[in-house]
């Protein structure tokens, strides 16, 4: 095998230009796939994050049917507070759970005594709140951005539409699951910025505000947010509160109930899903420049050595050894292309990583992009452009190793 | 004790639909440790004999026994098997392997045909090479070596898995009077020493003086064999 190597090697270094340009396209290919990767995940991960950790959470549990009417808010598809407390004691039961935070949304009117529009409200505990989505908290635009009973945080576009500010006085006025009618005093404790989305438009009051407000005994909940310790098991935890839920609608304990991934509940999610759509297009398009460039100058180097094939053939070299040294020739040249270029993107990320590139999604402005260097995906994409150019070197390798040895040898 | 016999060979090409006739009828025998060479016009089937010989093509009717093996009938894998086992080639234009130093060259077919171990390739590398004279010039690629070098490196590569049967198509068609008759020495000398059968096909008259045994083809035919006296043995 060494001699194979060997061999294998000076025949690279034989047609040294040739190599180094089809190991360069090789790396080029390499590097642009795994920089780009990197980036889109890093924007991906970012984007996701600020509607998961700002907005959403990583789940919510509803009331079957809630979401699909969630555009009108109903106040006929609440949680009760004994269902609210099964699905409580669900969530306390699973160690990847790391909080969650019960939302009693409803629509309403806000008045700022000369105008009126409409409000979207989220009615919560803050602590419960903030442990579910921690960047709540930089979303505080203006004011002390606190939620004790008696305050409001409005969304900026309605502060700066309304002419409204910290310290002001506002009323909402809301309807009732009944359709009565009550209407409470708040003051303004903090602008939201917006996060791009359903919600994005939101205000927030305090729970027992928004249960007063709505007269209710107790409060009665549209959303359970929930936090998970680890995102990357989403699905899985997703599918183990369902079971847990499921058991406690078969012991009649709770109604029926849903519970979303952010993906289910983000319109973000389709540009994700474009997002890794682009990136697989360009290890498909990464897969067909290693393919066709293998191929290409493997095809050249057994037309080219035909007669040294007819030699070594002539002389009782075995067609699989006459194989072998072709397709770990394929194979060296793709490890130099794969080696040049996993070095130029790690390089080219860290230096991403060094400016700091910002941009701006939505009404987020300044969100900073900070690929991550990613040694699995480095791992994945060099494994599968080394496997490209082994099977970009298997056709003229075959062919090289089938070669009529008299034919070969009368070749010019 | 005989290393070759041919019986009626005949080997047809078919070309563009017609049928062509490289051997008619060929009938002969060589023995061990002999110097024997084919001469003949262009085209009178020496090279195509070769190839018969040397298991790289097989006879359209005929039977043919290389050092006790029917080659006539050998698959490819088969042949290969026998080629490097038995064989050893010299080719007119070399054909050393250009990414190869002169000792890698001839320690080639010990490596990946016969996989000889080591110890064993050293040894029988470095007596060879020092036989036809060139162990000064083992890490020599063959671009550095001249035309006479490079065929002494070849001789030693087809010696070197000590093969019954050595086949040389031209061996000194490209090189000069001095360089030939070196060559030419070099094969006796192994000849004598190792008992190997040389088999090669040549125009070149300098040679044919030098050689016991001669066998004239003429379009594919076998017309004539002689044994020159006064060539030492």
């Amino acid at each position: 095998m060494t001699t194979i190597v060997k061999i294998a090697l000076r025949n690279l270094v034989r047609y040294r230009r040739r190599s180094l340009l089809t190991a360069s396209l090789i790396a080029i290919g390499v590097m642009a796939v795994i920089v780009f990767g990197a980036s889109a995940g890093a924007f991906r991960s970012l984007i996701v994050g600020q509607m998961t950790d700002a907005m959403l959470g990583h789940l919510q549990v509803h009331q079957r049917g809630y979401v699909a009417s969630i555009d009108n808010l109903p106040l006929t598809m609440l949680l009760s507070p004994a269902e609210v407390a099964v699905v409580e004691r669900a969530l306390r039961d699973r160690p990847e759970v790391e909080a969650y935070s019960r939302r009693l949304k409803f629509s309403g009117m806000f008045s700022n005594y000369t105008e009126t529009t409409a409000i979207r409200l989220n009615g919560v505990n803050p602590e419960e709140e903030l442990r579910t989505i921690p960047l709540l908290a930089s979303r505080i635009r203006q004011g002390a951005g606190t939620l004790h009973p008696g305050e409001i945080l409005i969304p900026e576009l309605l502060a700066s539409g309304m002419g409204v500010a910290p310290g002001d006085t506002v009323v909402i006025v809301a309807t009732n699951r009944e359709g009565s009618v009550n209407a409470a005093q708040l003051v303004v404790s903090g602008v939201l910025g917006s996060v791009t989305g359903p919600g994005g438009r939101d205000g927030y009051v305090h729970i027992d505000d928004a249960t007063s407000l709505l007269r209710m005994d107790e409060p009665e909940i549209s959303e359970i947010a929930v936090r998970l310790r680890e995102f990357d098991r989403l699905n899985e935890s997703a599918g183990a509160i369902r079971r847990a839920l499921e058991e406690g609608r078969a012991a009649g304990a709770i109604g029926p109930t849903e519970v979303h991934t952010w993906e289910g509940l983000s319109p973000f999610y389709n540009i994700a899903v474009m997002i890794d759509l682009l990136a697989a297009s360009a290890t498909l398009g990464l897969i067909a420049l290693v393919l066709i460039s293998v191929m290409n100058v493997m095809l050249m180097s057994v037309y080219e050595r035909v007669r040294e094939i007819g030699t070594i053939a002539a002389m009782g070299t075995m067609p699989r050894t006459i194989l072998g040294m072709f397709i770990v020739e394929g194979l060296l040249l793709g490890l130099l292309g794969v080696l040049i270029g996993d070095a130029v993107a790690a390089g080219a990320i860290l230096a991403i990583n060094a400016v700091g590139p910002t941009f701006d999604f939505g009404r987020e402005t300044g969100l900073v992009l900070a690929p991550r260097l990613d040694l699995w995906q480095m791992l994945t994409v060099s494994g599968v452009v080394l496997l490209v150019a082994v099977a970009g070197t298997v056709q003229p390798a075959f062919k090289a190793s089938r070669m009529d040895p008299v034919e070969a040898l009368r070749h010019g | 004790m005989r290393v070759i016999v041919a019986e009626r060979l005949t080997k047809t090409y078919s070309r563009g639909g017609v049928s062509v006739d490289a051997l008619k009828d060929v009938s002969f025998t060589i023995d061990r440790a002999s110097l024997v060479t084919f001469i003949g016009p262009s085209g009178s089937g020496k090279t195509t004999l070769l190839n018969l010989l040397g298991a790289l093509d097989r006879p359209t009717h005929g039977r043919m026994v290389v050092a006790g093996t029917e080659v006539g009938s050998l698959d490819p894998r088969a042949a290969a098997l026998f080629r490097g086992g038995t064989i050893g080639f010299i080719f007119q234009e070399f054909n050393l392997i250009p990414v190869l130093t002169a000792y890698e060259n001839v320690e080639y077919p010990l490596l990946l045909i016969q996989r000889v171990e080591a110890a064993e390739r050293r040894r029988r590398v470095r007596a060879l090479l020092e036989a036809v004279g060139l162990a000064d010039q083992q890490d020599r690629y063959p671009d550095n070596l001249s035309g006479g070098q490079k065929q002494r490196i070849a001789v030693a590569r087809a010696l070197v898995t000590n093969p019954q049967l050595v086949l040389a198509d031209e061996p000194t068609a490209n090189l000069d009077l001095a360089n030939a008759s070196t060559v030419i020495d070099t094969m006796r000398r192994m000849r004598d020493t190792l008992g190997t059968t040389f088999v090669f096909s040549t125009h070149d008259p300098r040679v044919v003086s030098e050689v016991e045994h001669v066998f004239r083809l003429e379009d594919g035919r076998l017309v004539g064999q002689e044994t020159q006296a006064g060539v030492a043995r």
